[in-house]
């Protein structure tokens, strides 16, 4: 199954088990480095995601996580100072080496940012955009995918009677669920949430958290975090970062409770 | 002690609030000013017909501005409809698309442009514009023209807006936050649309004031147009021909003023229609930032 050579991570990626069925991977990583001038961000990250789970990328700040997520959807073409080279599967198509079509790749994937973003137009437009690059005109159509990824994320009832008012009138945390929302209605496979919840309180943060458990029954999500105990929450897979490169990846209780190296346990042991 | 702080605290409360009513009262008492030494002309003429009337003739005692408020409004409409665009597309391509080192480059470019005396634009008007009219633009429609005309006013006002337009334009643009623009990538639209969705669209109140400062401008600039307008009393809407705006008529009349009685005042009154102008300009451009804010 894991097309990983052997001998380049310190432990291999092991995916997990549902009853007797493993799980099949929906994105694979395969020797990406990323440079960014003499400066090594990504070092040879090899790594499964498996499909319709929870895989948290843990690590401290600045190892490199976030440069992984934007690989992951190609907004690091967007930096003309990275070098970028490896392999990135989704399903069975290699999206780091595509030129063409790098919308279509990027539709499959949604991304939550570490503050959200909402677009300076409505909360209902907000939701319609993705549909109106897609290319769907009628109403009725758009009003029912706007209507159904409100009610997903919880937001419907909060909004429903000002849809037509600026998306920036929200609280913060509805604003970040506004995002997940238009995120959703592109109907991506994978939602790549980049610390969704760092620039939140206490309780959207748990809204969010929430949404996700929920969500992964229809979604593959890659959630980056720095935050030992959100990960110990919401993770069904773990992948730990430092320093560019992957330490340790697998199961949470087989990472949380027997970490295999040092630096992982050091982290374990600050971040409690 | 105590005493002395709260007296040093009032005293300064006081010079700042003079300083902002100084500042404040300037465009005021400017205005007031012309209009007192304009008043004269009133007795003679009505309001209307001293703005509507194209008679103009000094000597005879008919002072009609028309021709001067169009060709002012003709050049520097002409100067808008060249430099609008032209400056749009340069600052989205500068602040988007170019790489780091090009707005290097062109950050000085801009100053320099900027900083170069009107007068210098004016002869270079002279030099290039006027010829390239009247040898190529006219001949192209198949009419001939002296090269002195509106369109030659409009060419070099246009470039002589191109940095204050583009230079506020580039920093309105660098104000949207690079994840607003992963947003909107990452649904999967283009570069294009995200320009046109997110910098674009999420800017007009910014993209409205830059050219509302462009046209302030355009309307007020006096020497290098002077010198390529062509400055002939006539009301025209062919382009080719030679006009005569209202900062040209001012500056070209000034020496002569007091030998034609109530020139004086007809020239004060130019002044004064052209701060009125200026001023109606700036409240439809405040009310469009507004308006545009709302939404």
């Amino acid at each position: 199954m894991s097309l990983q050579e052997p001998g380049i991570m310190t432990q291999p990626a092991t995916l997990p088990e549902t009853g007797e069925k493993k799980v099949t991977p929906i994105l694979r990583v395969q020797h990406l480095n990323v440079h960014a001038g003499s400066n090594h961000i990504l070092k040879d990250v090899n790594l499964e995601i498996p499909r319709n789970r929870i895989t948290v990328l843990l690590g401290p700040s600045g190892c490199g996580k976030t440069t992984l997520l934007k690989c992951m959807n190609k907004l690091t073409d967007l930096y003309r100072e990275l070098n970028v080279s490896g392999n990135i599967f989704i399903e069975n198509d290699n999206i780091l080496h595509t030129t063409t079509n790098i919308p279509g790749i990027r539709q499959k994937m949604g991304l939550l940012s570490q503050r959200p973003y909402p677009l300076p137009v409505s909360i209902y437009k907000n939701v319609a955009y993705g549909l109106k690059l897609k290319g769907v005109r009628d109403k009725r159509l758009i009003g029912f995918s706007v209507e159904k990824h409100l009610r997903e994320v919880g937001l419907w009832e909060e909004v429903k009677n000002r849809l037509n008012a600026p998306a920036t009138s929200l609280s913060i945390g509805q604003q970040q669920r506004l995002c997940l929302a238009r995120g959703l209605a592109v109907k991506p496979s994978i939602i790549l949430a980049d610390e969704p919840t760092s620039a939140l309180d206490p309780i959207s943060s748990k809204i969010i958290e929430d949404l996700f458990k929920d969500m992964k029954k229809h979604y593959t999500i890659i959630l980056v975090t720095h935050v030992l105990r959100q990960a110990m929450r919401l993770a069904d897979h773990v992948i730990f970062m430092y320093d560019g490169e992957i330490i340790e990846q697998g199961s949470p209780e087989e990472l949380f409770n027997n970490p295999q190296t040092d630096k992982l346990r050091a982290y374990l042991v600050d971040g409690n | 002690m105590q005493l002395k702080r709260l007296f040093i605290d009032k005293i300064n409360g006081f010079w700042m609030i003079t300083s902002l009513v100084t500042i404040l009262c300037l465009p005021l008492i400017i205005g007031i000013g012309l209009y007192l030494k304009a008043e004269p002309l009133f007795g003679q003429q009505s309001f209307m017909s001293l703005v509507f009337s194209s008679q103009w003739a000094p000597s005879k005692g008919e002072f009609g501005f028309w021709p001067f408020i169009a060709g002012s409004l003709y050049v520097t409409l002409l100067s808008f409809l060249f430099t609008a665009p032209v400056c749009l597309l340069a600052a989205i391509y500068l602040t988007q698309f170019s790489s780091k080192q090009l707005i290097r480059i062109m950050h000085p470019v801009i100053d320099v442009l900027a900083g170069l005396p009107s007068v210098i634009y004016g002869v270079w008007g002279i030099l290039i514009i006027v010829p390239f009219v009247s040898d190529f633009v006219a001949p192209f429609f198949g009419t001939t023209s002296s090269g002195y005309s509106i369109l030659a006013g409009g060419i070099v006002l246009a470039v002589m807006c191109i940095p204050y337009i583009l230079n506020m334009l580039i920093e309105v643009f660098n104000t949207v936050p690079s994840g607003l623009k992963e947003a909107s990538l990452s649904m999967g639209a283009t570069k294009w649309e995200s320009v046109k969705h997110v910098v674009i669209r999420g800017n007009y109140p910014g993209i409205i004031s830059a050219y509302g400062l462009g046209i302030a401008k355009a309307f007020g600039e006096t020497i290098a147009v002077m010198m390529v307008v062509g400055n002939v009393v006539k009301v025209t809407a062919n382009p080719l021909h030679a006009g005569y705006p209202l900062p040209a008529l001012i500056a070209n009349n000034y020496g002569e003023m007091l030998s034609i009685p109530m020139y004086d005042a007809a020239l004060m009154f130019a002044a004064f229609l052209l701060l009125v102008i200026i001023l109606a300009f700036n409240l439809i451009f405040r009310y469009l930032i507004h308006k545009t804010k709302r939404q």
